[in-house]
């Protein structure tokens, strides 16, 4: 088998992975479902995840461990897994080639020439590593994990899961019974689209120019043991390999070991065995890494460095934090959750209720592409039996917790249940608060025991067209004096006729000039003719127990009041913050 | 370039070398900071567990309450009465004086310790020998302001004692054994680090939650945090604060109260002439005499009598026989 056919499969066999992970990255039990799929192996595989949060919490979280393995494999022969195992790279190279195949081979060649902007991923890598760097906290609030913006793996994980798995549910073929919504979700379509469709320009155009886990294996890739050269004789100096090269890595010059990404077409092109992958260097000299101006190193390290402390001065992980934002449950307190985030949006897919959802600037311009829950999308609230999102999380941002802690049972008895906010109520839109009608249906799904939404009995006085004067009783019926009602309107069970001696009896039915009574009066009971009757709406006004909301949001997804809900959640009071507690 | 097979082996070795290195490196790094189950539920730092106490056990318990319209006159007046200053501070101590400095608001509208008693005490501990007195508050407006305006800075400076300003890193998390409140909380520990007494310096005023803010609740601002959440249990936290604190002395000042609108004031019309200065070592005692000058009784105030189920003092004011002294 020829070596690019072995590098096709390889690539074809991960991408087949990658979109099998994603797919199954679905709460269930089915073969297609989540079981024990390891839906995070190809997050855990990328070392640049690893390495930037050991940098931002000086530790390795469980499967980032993986990382150790790819930084091994291009260690010792070079990155294999851009040309091999990276599906999104898979995606950059087949674009690429799609691009590129009905050119002329002058232009190939042009489209694959070395280009010193290929530098560039250096310093956006130096950039995102200095960022993330956690400085101890009595100096700097530092520590701001941002390389999920660009490390591909987080990326392309986070534009299938929000994008194109919504898009298939639509279509029909997706793995969700219901179209799922994702607040913002063209901005990171516009990212993913923008970087597959560079490919049509310069081929891997974000593999070359962008990607900043391209220049740590780039980096890595400097004492390969076995790597691409030319051989000493040969080669005609034909240019063809140098016309497929993904990497744009001149081949037959002085090749760019660190641009190299192991496609291996050159190999595959070269008619005459002038290249070679071997442990011998080049015949015509090597390059190990790209010519990097220190003045841009230090730019791009020093920018990064200051990046979280210049951001934080606006205080969004301080007092000016921001209560609309809720984080699942489990989240870490904010500075903690931005130094693991890596915004692959594995919780926004894994969630079974739709809950979860890309923050835009919510958070602040750290805390883009974080999940933040949204209450109006979904299917309910967050449930609070699910403990998924935090088992999924390949970071830890959102800790792996119990359902015992979530909840507050047995050990966890004595913190309580988790708390990700509180519910307010909008007394000023609220049915029962502000326009006497019955509802209640917050209290009715709290889903918490006792409710954390309670009701206080209140009656008020419907507003009717005139007062109503009685002309007569009739056993249970009263008789008005003249035609005052609409017809039905009072014989929900709600209404309640106040009589002039202060007695309250439920109406069962109305005409417009009659009231029925749930009982017959007695003698003593009947008002006397001319004699002024009100009719009441009984209410139930619900009130929220901050001691008890867990801050689900199932009230605020229920609410009737649709476009701005009556009953909101806000982060106040949330377990994770000390600083966010409200109530003793 | 030639195909030197020998130069060929050296440069692979070395090749070989440094990715062995990093491979070791990268793995030892791994290993040491492998977290296979990552970060807990919680983050609290260790608490301390207590304050020292700074109370002396032969001064016993004692109060004297001072009559007089000077303020100087009156703490001078009442501590002889005490059997002097001497009494309570010694050479070598280091004092810290806790004023209440809670807002940016002038001496003349007593919403906070009067300048001119902050400076005689200042003077008085450093006459006794007093190797160094600061002065400190966690106020409730901005500190800078409220030193500057309510005149306590600058007395305590031309004092020659050290004006301690609060900041972020002077507060500690601190855990009151069996307290249903302080746990874990920020406190202004700070300060105290290295002081042998204490003495806390509080002006008589009416406090719309507590009934009353005299030197109990002056403690209140050694917490730091967001300390207001407190108010959802406010007598409880003053007889917390109490028993945390045992201090060498307090002075509780009311030469003029604010009898309403507290604990701010702002007007005039608040403030009542009531030319009384206390001084004592039973905190909870001389809140309880504090009361009858708000036309309260201890009664009144449930932190009083919390305070003294907690063991922090007497309500019963009588049974230490006050000294009263006419300046």
């Amino acid at each position: 088998m020829r070596i690019v056919t072995a590098r096709r499969v390889s690539q074809v066999f991960f991408f087949v992975v990658f979109i099998w992970f994603c797919v199954v990255a679905t709460l269930g039990k089915e073969v297609w479902q989540l079981r024990g799929w390891p839906v995070n192996w190809l997050l855990e595989l990328d070392p640049l995840v690893g390495l930037a949060t050991l940098l931002s919490t000086r530790t390795i979280y469980a499967g980032l461990l993986w990382g150790l393995a790819t930084l091994a494999l291009t260690v010792l022969l070079g990155r294999v897994f851009c040309g091999w195992i990276c599906p999104f790279g898979a995606m950059h190279q087949a674009i690429g080639y799609l691009g590129r195949r009905s050119r002329k081979l002058s232009a190939q060649l042009e489209l694959n020439r070395f280009r010193p902007a290929q530098a560039i991923k250096y310093y956006v890598l130096a950039f995102f590593l200095a960022a993330a760097v956690l400085l101890p906290r009595e100096w700097l609030s530092s520590g701001s994990l941002q390389i999920g913006l660009l490390d591909p793996l987080p990326l392309v994980h986070r534009s299938v899961n929000l994008i194109l798995l919504p898009l298939a549910d639509r279509l029909g073929v997706g793995p969700a019974p219901l179209p799922r919504f994702y607040e913002g979700a063209g901005w990171i379509a516009a990212v993913f689209l923008a970087a597959l469709f560079l490919n049509l320009w310069i081929p891997r155009f974000y593999c070359r120019f962008v990607c900043p886990l391209g220049a740590l294996l780039g980096v890595l890739s400097r004492w390969a043991l076995w790597c691409v050269g030319r051989t000493e004789e040969g080669c005609t100096g034909c240019g063809l390999c140098a016309c497929s090269c993904e990497g744009a890595c001149t081949p037959t010059e002085t090749i760019r070991t660190s641009e190299c990404v192991m496609c291996l077409n050159c190999l595959d092109e070269c008619r005459h065995d002038a290249i070679a992958y071997r442990t011998r260097p080049s015949a015509s000299g090597e390059a190990l890494l790209p010519d990097l101006s220190r003045r841009g190193f230090v730019v791009s390290a020093v920018s990064g460095l200051l990046a979280a402390p210049v951001l934080r001065l606006g205080g969004v992980t301080g007092p000016n934090w921001n209560a609309g934002l809720i984080r699942p449950p489990g989240a870490l307190a904010e500075e903690d959750f931005l130094a693991r985030c890596i915004k692959c949006g594995q919780c926004m897919r894994v969630c079974p209720t739709n809950v979860i959802h890309p923050a835009s600037l919510e958070g602040g311009i750290e805390g883009l592409w974080t999940p933040k829950l949204n209450f109006r999308i979904g299917t309910s609230g967050c449930q609070h039996t699910c403990i998924a999102c935090g088992h999924l999380c390949p970071t830890a941002a959102i800790r792996p917790i119990s359902l015992d802690e979530r909840l507050g049972r047995s050990g966890f008895a004595g913190s309580g249940p988790l708390r990700i906010g509180t519910a307010f109520v909008d007394r000023g839109r609220c049915l029962p608060w502000a326009m006497d009608k019955p509802c209640i249906v917050c209290q009715e799904n709290c889903p918490v025991s006792p409710k954390a939404i309670f009701t206080r009995e209140v009656f008020n006085t419907v507003r009717t067209r005139a007062p109503l004067t009685l002309k007569s009783a009739d056993r249970s019926r009263l008789l008005l004096a003249a035609d005052a009602l609409e017809t039905g309107r009072f014989g929900t069970g709600d209404y309640h006729a106040l009589l002039p001696a202060g007695l309250r009896l439920r109406i069962t039915a109305n005409t417009a000039g009659t009231l029925e009574l749930e009982r017959a009066l007695a003698a003593s009971e009947s008002p006397a003719a001319g004699s002024v009757c009100t009719i009441q709406v009984r209410l139930q006004q619900p009130y929220v127990d901050p001691n008890l909301c867990i801050g689900c949001g199932v009230c605020e997804h229920e609410c009737p009041v649709l476009g701005r809900r009556a009953i909101r959640v806000t982060a106040e009071n949330e377990s994770r913050s000390r600083q966010h507690r409200m109530v003793l | 370039m030639s195909p030197d097979p020998l130069l060929n082996r050296r440069e692979f070795m070395g090749r070989a070398a440094r990715a062995g290195a990093t491979l070791l490196a990268a793995g030892g790094i791994a290993a040491l900071a492998y977290d296979p189950t990552g970060p807990g539920p919680s983050f609290e730092e260790p608490a301390a567990s207590g304050l020292p106490d700074f109370s002396l056990a032969e001064a016993g318990r004692r109060m004297c309450i001072a009559r007089g319209a000077e303020r100087p006159r009156a703490l001078q007046l009442a501590l002889q009465a005490l059997g002097g200053i001497e009494t309570f501070i010694r050479k070598g101590d280091r004092v810290l004086i806790k004023v209440n400095a809670a807002f940016a608001s002038p001496p003349l509208l007593s919403a906070t310790s009067h300048p001119e008693l902050v400076s005689e005490m200042i003077r008085l501990c450093r006459k006794a020998g007093a190797a160094a007195v600061r002065v400190t508050d966690n106020p409730i407006n901005d500190p800078a302001s409220c030193f500057a305006l309510t005149g306590i800075g600058e007395a305590a400076r031309s004092a020659g004692a050290e004006l301690i300003l609060p900041e972020e890193r002077f507060f500690r998390p601190l855990t009151l054994k069996d307290a249903a409140l302080i746990k874990n909380w920020p406190v202004l520990l700070e300060p105290l680090s290295g002081v042998t007494k204490l003495i806390g310096l509080a002006p008589l005023k009416d406090h719309h939650r507590s009934g009353a803010s005299m030197v109990m609740k002056n403690w209140y601002g050694l917490l730091g945090g967001r300390r207001n959440i407190f108010h959802q249990d406010i007598q409880t936290i003053i007889a917390e604060l109490a028993r945390m604190v045992t201090p060498t002395l307090v002075v509780l000042d009311a030469t003029t109260t604010m009898i309403s609108n507290g604990p701010t004031g702002g007007s005039l019309a608040d403030l009542k002439e009531t030319r009384t200065l206390i001084v004592g070592t039973d905190q909870v005692a001389v809140d309880a005499f504090g009361a009858t000058l708000l036309g309260k009784t201890a009664a009144d105030l449930p932190f009083i009598a919390k305070a003294e189920a907690l063991g922090a003092g007497s309500a019963d004011y009588r049974a230490l026989s006050p000294i009263e002294v006419a300046a």
